[in-house]
């Protein structure tokens, strides 16, 4: 059952990144979220729409939509842009042994998602809507 | 919670850079410029003081991937000091402690750049 619900909708470009930030610190200020449990989910959603920015849009002025929900004992949040989308079975995760040795750039965000929320799904339909679904456990 | 600022200071052969406020997509070529003006000067020891930094993203750490490489290749390195915990977490998440030594305090980092 979703207790509340928040959403942002704005231009997606970097300068916003602090918006979207303050949008889920505000938002989220009544949970009991340790702050290292908050700092999971504002890097997790900064990268998922960092990444919108740069490679579903190109840093061509668009909208992000960021929806917020929050239930008993999760939060679910969904990053939906209507950009040109990606394939999640060709991103491949870097093995950071190589990465590190090979000094490597770019290419964290995914992994860096995957490491800090306890869920990533993603909902892809390119020039339509693609969607980024994060959940956080508490 | 707003803002990203650099200070840089040369102390003994080295290049200091101050960083603090967040360090995101939005303000990371702000550190990749300043970087890159150290290195074509032709100073490559670079320490970076964290002290001030509130929040990293990966957009961050690709500046000091991308620029490790012709340091090192030079005779340099870019070591950090000062790096509070949350900052820490997500370099120690990602194995960067691997790759770059981070010492707890300035006057460390700069001792070791003499060995």
């Amino acid at each position: 059952m979703i207790l509340q619900s928040y959403q942002i909708k704005i231009p997606a470009k970097t300068g916003n990144l602090e918006v979207i930030r303050n949008f889920l610190i505000s938002s989220l200020q009544t949970l009991k979220f340790s702050e290292e449990e908050l700092n999971k989910v504002l890097l997790s959603v900064d990268e998922a729409c960092s990444n919108v920015i740069r490679h579903a849009y190109n840093f061509k002025e668009n909208q992000i939509k960021i929806d917020l929900k929050i239930e008993k004992n999760k939060i679910s949040i969904f990053v939906t842009d209507s950009g040109k989308g990606f394939d999640p079975s060709k991103i491949e995760t870097p093995k950071m042994d190589e990465y590190l040795k090979n000094f490597k750039v770019g290419g964290l965000g995914i992994l860096i998602m995957k490491k800090l929320m306890d869920e990533v799904e993603y909902d892809i339909r390119p020039g339509s809507q693609n969607k980024v679904k994060l959940v956080k456990y508490f | 919670m707003s803002g990203f600022k650099i200070d840089t200071k040369k102390e003994e052969s080295v290049s200091v850079v101050r960083i603090s406020g967040f360090l995101d997509a939005h303000t990371a070529h702000e550190l990749e410029a300043e970087f890159q003006g150290i290195t074509s000067k032709g100073d490559y020891k670079i320490l970076v003081n964290f002290a001030g930094l509130d929040y990293i993203s990966s957009a961050g750490l690709g500046v000091f991937m991308g620029f490790i490489e012709l340091v090192r290749e030079n005779g340099g390195d870019i070591k950090m000091c000062e790096m509070n915990v949350k900052i820490y977490k997500i370099f120690d998440l990602l194995g960067f402690p691997n790759l770059y030594e981070i010492f707890d305090t300035q006057a460390e980092a700069i001792e070791k750049f003499k060995d």
